[in-house]
């Protein structure tokens, strides 16, 4: 995981030639000058493979950013009010929940079209939802207990005490769910883009290359191998660090 | 028990009618004037006018929502722009294919999250615990779209054991249904582990241990019937990760389901299909999940007696 933070990075600033086309060289296996080989256009798939490890970790933390802050915020705020305003947003958490979150982000993105950004916007739609109904949960459980009581009695604003009294109390179980979702949004992100909703050419993403690799599986099946191991490396480091959180800060999430 | 049927089919009502807004605003949320993202920005501004009359969008959006809703009441999804078909008969075409698609994956699932959870639940903090949790973290991190790919490329291409895609006979099934029910096979092993875990802890399950029950028994008898009920309702839940699974798996395998529909219409930009698939996926969702709480609730009085407490 620390590789994939340092190569997407660093990587930028190391003198990749992830656009350089060889026609020479199409197709190429791994060897000395292309330590994972070429692509279809003779580009160099390990300068890619960290050009994409960049475009997944900008989009990772946009959407986890994103979602966790309005999700925290609104399941916060929803639990903290209660009465129809908690009930409207239960009823507006349950109907996200009923569609699947992929399938919506898929939906999302084919409408407003490729882009990077446009892939941060889909996902963060689908995104907020679960951080919403963890933390309405949370905050549900605590908005009674006397600190918060008295936070009242003082005469703090809700914005306040929702701020400072509550959300503190809460970010345990948020940061362990955030965790998961990151690997969620890696997973994701490369989904779109191999469905090609994702990031445009020329710029790499492993879900793009591994589209691009589907194509000439027979002669050069490292086009695909590489950027699926790189894939599930990062996904599998994250959720290993999600597990380990989880134990760490004593955190039931389901 | 007639109550507790009536308030989940209240709150799936209100939920399906909220997921008919949200799919019907999919298009309106999105910057830019919907015609011009079908047709592109070189259309004639006659044809426009024709495509904005043909789907109301002239109309006040409120006038345009009711039209939507009480058109989905009598199972009216419109006309699709591409192919001029009823959407309703498009969608009718692909149920079939996605259903086996969804039921083979299910059954791939379940038989390897089974032998996985218990083994790791009766084993607790043992290697074999650690070695079947690996296995489903492993299961969980692996995208779809890689290990499609591969299987076709191992089993297809070099072994020539099954098609390449398309659905031709009963073993093209096979691969699809894997690519899709790994990841749910994954994480139904640790719910089925936590779920059985808790299970072991009872009293009957001690006295079922004192009375000298050979531990085959007991796992099999006592332990993994009290827990198949709530290892059913999380089945349940997590077909929404299927079904949304198999919209990618489905354009891998050109699998002529609901999820290969959606993408084609998202390229050939013609939305009103999109709409439709995402709202039917969901309903089907729903519908399961209503089904398995009350069948649930049914066969289990303390579900209901607990709700009707709370209410």
């Amino acid at each position: 995981m620390f590789v994939w933070f340092l190569l997407a990075i660093f990587g930028s600033f190391i003198g990749l030639n992830p656009d350089l086309i060889q026609l020479t060289k199409i197709l190429q296996g791994p060897d000395l000058a292309n330590w994972l080989g070429t692509d279809d256009l003779g580009r160099p798939i390990l300068d890619r493979l960290i050009m994409g490890a960049k475009t997944s970790l900008l989009v990772a933390l946009w959407v986890t950013c994103l979602s966790l802050v309005v999700g925290t915020f609104l399941g916060a705020a929803s639990a903290y009010f209660g009465g129809w305003i908690d009930f409207v947003m239960v009823w507006i958490i349950d109907v996200f929940l009923a569609v699947p979150g992929i399938l919506l982000a898929i939906a999302f993105a084919g409408i407003m079209g490729p882009g990077i950004e446009n892939v941060v916007i889909a996902l963060s739609i689908v995104g907020w939802v679960g951080y919403a109904r963890l933390s309405r949960a949370q905050v549900l459980a605590l908005k009674h207990r006397d600190h918060v009581q008295a936070a009242i009695a003082l005469g703090s604003s809700s914005f306040v005490i929702i701020r400072r009294h509550l959300i503190p109390l809460i970010s345990a179980p948020l940061i362990v769910e955030a965790t998961f979702g990151i690997a969620a949004v890696v997973l994701a992100e490369a989904g779109l883009s191999f469905l090609g909703l994702g990031v445009q050419p020329p710029e790499a993403s492993w879900g793009s290359m591994i589209r691009d690799g589907t194509a000439y599986m027979l002669v050069a099946p490292h086009m695909v191998i590489s950027p699926g191991i790189a894939m599930i490396l990062v996904v599998l480091s994250v959720n290993l660090l999600g597990d380990r959180l989880r134990d760490k800060l004593d955190v039931r999430t389901r | 028990m007639l109550n507790y049927v009536l308030t989940r089919l209240i709150s799936a009502s209100l939920v399906i009618l909220g997921v008919s807004c949200l799919v019907f605003f999919l298009i309106h949320l999105v910057p830019g004037d919907p015609v011009e993202l079908m047709l592109g920005e070189s259309a004639r501004p006659a044809d426009r006018e024709v495509l904005r009359q043909a789907l109301g969008l002239d109309l006040p959006v409120i006038t345009q929502l009711n039209h939507y809703l009480v058109g989905l009441a009598h199972f009216d999804f419109g006309i699709s722009i591409h192919s001029k078909q009823p959407i309703s008969e498009l969608i009718s075409q692909r149920i079939p294919a996605s259903a086996q698609l969804a039921l083979g994956a299910l059954i791939i699932a379940i038989l390897i999250a089974f032998p996985l959870g218990v083994i790791a639940a009766i084993n607790k903090d043992t290697f074999w615990d650690r070695l079947a949790m690996g296995v489903s973290l492993f299961g969980v991190s692996i995208p779809n779209f890689w290990m499609g790919p591969l299987l076709i490329m191992i089993f297809s291409l070099w072994l020539g054991w099954f098609p390449v895609s398309g659905k031709e006979g009963v073993s093209s099934i096979l691969l699809p249904a894997i690519t899709l029910g790994t990841a749910m096979a994954a994480i139904l092993a640790r719910m089925i582990r936590s779920t059985l875990l808790e299970v072991l802890h009872e009293d009957y399950i001690r006295t079922a241990v004192a009375k000298g029950l050979s531990r085959r028994q007991v796992i099999l008898n006592h332990a993994l019937r009290n827990a198949l009920l709530p290892i059913i309702t999380l089945i349940g839940l997590q077909l929404g990760t299927l079904l949304g699974g198999a919209v990618i798996t489905e354009k891998i395998f050109s699998w002529p389901g609901l999820g290969q529909l959606t993408i084609e219409s998202i390229q050939s930009r013609d939305y009103p299909v999109v709409q439709a698939c995402v709202l039917f996926i969901s309903l089907s969702y729903v519908m399961v999940n209503v089904i398995t709480d009350i069948v649930y609730a049914a066969i289990d009085p303390r579900v209901r007696l607990r709700d009707d407490n709370r209410a």
